[in-house]
């Protein structure tokens, strides 16, 4: 019974036995779970006097307290949940969008129709995100979680409709892909079952890489004080960091821990994406 | 090789014009009112009014149709006018930005080349020595996935505040008049180094990783096995292995390019140095919007120039883009 499940998915006995698989997703799974069950484990809030300030990590406050006499470790859990949450939806938006444009523009691949969704897409590639994120985020003066997650996918969509155009591009022209064409299929389902399935190892994986840029990309824009306008943030917590020049008096709990957290969880999540590339990938799977 | 290249100004082009047209529309679309808190603002300044009234017309000119007032936008744009800063009241914009943009420049162009060279050669030695990979990856994998302020942190505690090697604050001491004598020079690289060096080591991830996986593939390719049967050592194998691989390495550059201006602007802040990126915060913060579009435009145009050189780059090394629009293939 166990035996025929694996063979029937042989790749899915792959990924999960892989080391780096493993390896990467207890780390992501560890890091959740600080981000679900954090601010219950913690008895401050975030914003309040929590003890003697410029103390370094200790029993009481595991991550110290900054200049403020705020509990580090409680800002950084609250913090982690804003912006893996932020992270999540924009990398889902991004996602969607560069595999629609994608498909479209490699399926209808050198028509005008091709041409103008990739003269978008490489017009989005040419325009410094960032900067864009500031000037829309400058103007907007209230910021909900919903409008940033919509503001960072907007300009994190255009490599992964790259990449999925040239993969269909290469399946367009295969045999069953016409078969289902002759047959008069409409051109959503030949894109659901013929196109999409083929390459949803591919699809997976990017959406790891897509999450792990809107990640970053949301922490930066937090970092510069443009990031949700209610509650704290992980790049809100760094911004902080920066501004009371916790780097120069020293206090490395308040400066570095906060974004080692979000580093380590994002290398993890690179290990993954490698390990399940090595799964999926039968050439890579002897090395 | 002109049609490639007509296609690619046509694009740039596109941008530009569409960058433009967004700093036009973004704030007149903006909920809130810009123009009240502008008003209010220069009401306290001397000779304000007059000042303002011109801004007004400049960029903002609601009497006018929409139309007129877009195509007086674009005048002011092809004669260089983006109006005076209200933070450094009263310069005007483009003085301010002419005066950042080489700290960028100075920044920026060795940290993206450097590391590309140096990125490509690790991640060349990693494909082909898989003792080394265990190590290198893992690292590789943890610059890449940094975020640039704060990889910035971590070098100015370590080399800055806990070694004192390197000041971690501005872009030369204070005491310092800036010239073109020794030791300002030299003065300059210490404060240059560490953002120097934060840009650096977070590209250097991604590019590593990249040509280690270019390096792999290659190497299993049919080419590569002809010559392996052929008998040719295993230098030359990488080598001819080397050079296909840095083909979309090349791409990768191009692609890259927005994401380390983006960078760039989180390291300045983080080193208060006065380049484009912390100049474009301090605006946010202090609502100065005619420094905040006239240096949006000048990161854009950056961003553009820089993409236009890498595909002339590209040309020359890729001899299929040379021929092929050329009608030789």
């Amino acid at each position: 019974m166990a035996k025929e499940f694996w063979k029937k998915h042989e790749n899915l006995y792959y990924a999960i036995t892989n080391k780096k698989v493993i390896f990467g997703l207890t780390i992501f799974i560890l890091v959740i779970l600080l981000a679900i069950f954090g601010p219950m484990l913690t008895p401050y809030e975030y914003d309040e006097y929590a003890g003697a300030p410029y103390s370094p990590p200790s029993r009481q406050h595991l991550f110290g307290t900054n200049i403020m006499g705020q509990d580090v470790f409680t800002m950084t859990v609250y913090g982690l949940r804003t912006t893996l949450i932020v992270g999540l939806i924009a990398g889902t938006i991004a996602t969607i969008i560069g595999c629609v444009v994608g498909f479209l523009a490699g399926y209808y691949g050198g028509s005008w129709f091709d041409e103008i969704l990739m003269s978008l897409t490489n017009i989005f590639v040419v325009i410094p995100q960032l900067a864009l994120l500031i000037i829309l985020s400058a103007f907007l003066e209230v910021r909900g979680i919903m409008v940033m997650s919509i503001i960072v996918s907007a300009t994190a969509w255009p490599w992964l409709a790259r990449a999925v155009r040239a993969q269909t591009l290469s399946l367009r022209n295969q045999d069953y892909v016409n078969l289902s064409r002759i047959s008069s299929l409409k051109v959503p389902r030949i894109l659901r079952e013929d196109i999409a399935s083929n390459m949803f190892s591919y699809i997976f994986m990017s959406y790891i890489l897509q999450f792990n840029g809107t990640m970053l990309a949301t922490v930066q824009l937090e970092f510069l004080g443009l990031g949700p306008t209610k509650g704290i943030s992980l790049g809100l917590v760094m911004q902080n960091a920066v501004n009371w020049n916790a780097i120069q008096l020293g206090m490395w709990w308040w400066g570095i821990i906060p974004g080692l957290i979000l580093t380590v969880m994002i290398t993890a999540l690179y290990f993954v994406n490698t390990g399940l590339d090595a799964a999926f990938n039968p050439r890579l799977r002897e090395m | 090789m002109a049609r490639y290249l007509s296609k690619k100004i046509l694009i740039y082009a596109i941008t530009f014009f569409l960058a433009v047209t967004l700093n036009f529309v973004i704030p007149r679309m903006m909920p809130g009112d810009p123009i009240q808190s502008l008003v209010s603002r220069f009401q306290i300044m001397e000779g304000g009014s007059e000042i303002l009234e011109r801004q007004l017309i400049l960029l903002f000119n609601l009497d006018e149709p929409l139309i007129v007032q877009y195509f007086n936008y674009w005048k002011s744009i092809f004669t260089g006018d983006f109006g005076i800063s209200i933070m450094q009241f009263p310069r005007p914009v483009t003085e301010i930005i002419n005066k950042a943009i080489i700290y960028d420049i100075i920044l920026l162009v060795p940290a993206t080349i450097l590391s590309w060279i140096v990125g490509n050669k690790l991640g060349a030695f990693s494909g082909v020595n898989k003792k080394a990979d265990n190590v290198l990856m893992p690292i590789f994998y943890f610059l890449t996935s940094s975020p640039y302020f704060w990889l910035a942190g971590v070098v100015s505690f370590f080399l800055g505040v806990k070694l004192g090697l390197f000041p971690i604050s501005g872009a030369y001491s204070v005491s310092m008049v800036p010239g073109f004598n020794w030791p300002f020079i030299v003065d300059y690289f210490k404060h240059w180094f560490l953002p120097f060096l934060s840009i650096f080591l977070v590209e250097l991830g991604g590019w590593a990783i990249g040509m280690r996986n270019m390096i792999i593939y290659e190497r299993s390719s049919n080419y590569s096995r002809y010559m392996e049967a052929l008998g040719a050592s295993d230098k030359m194998i990488r080598k001819y292995g080397f050079r296909n691989g840095v083909l979309p390495q090349v791409t990768g550059l191009a692609l890259r390019i927005a994401g380390i201006i983006g960078g760039a602007i989180t390291v300045e802040t983080v080193f208060n140095y006065p380049g484009l990126g912390r100049m474009m915060l301090n605006s946010v913060l202090n609502q100065d919007y005619f420094l905040l579009q006239g240096i949006f435009l000048a990161v854009v145009v950056m961003a553009l120039v820089a993409n236009f050189l890498v595909d002339i780059v590209y040309m020359f090394i890729d001899p299929r883009v040379r021929h092929s629009f050329a009608g030789e293939v």
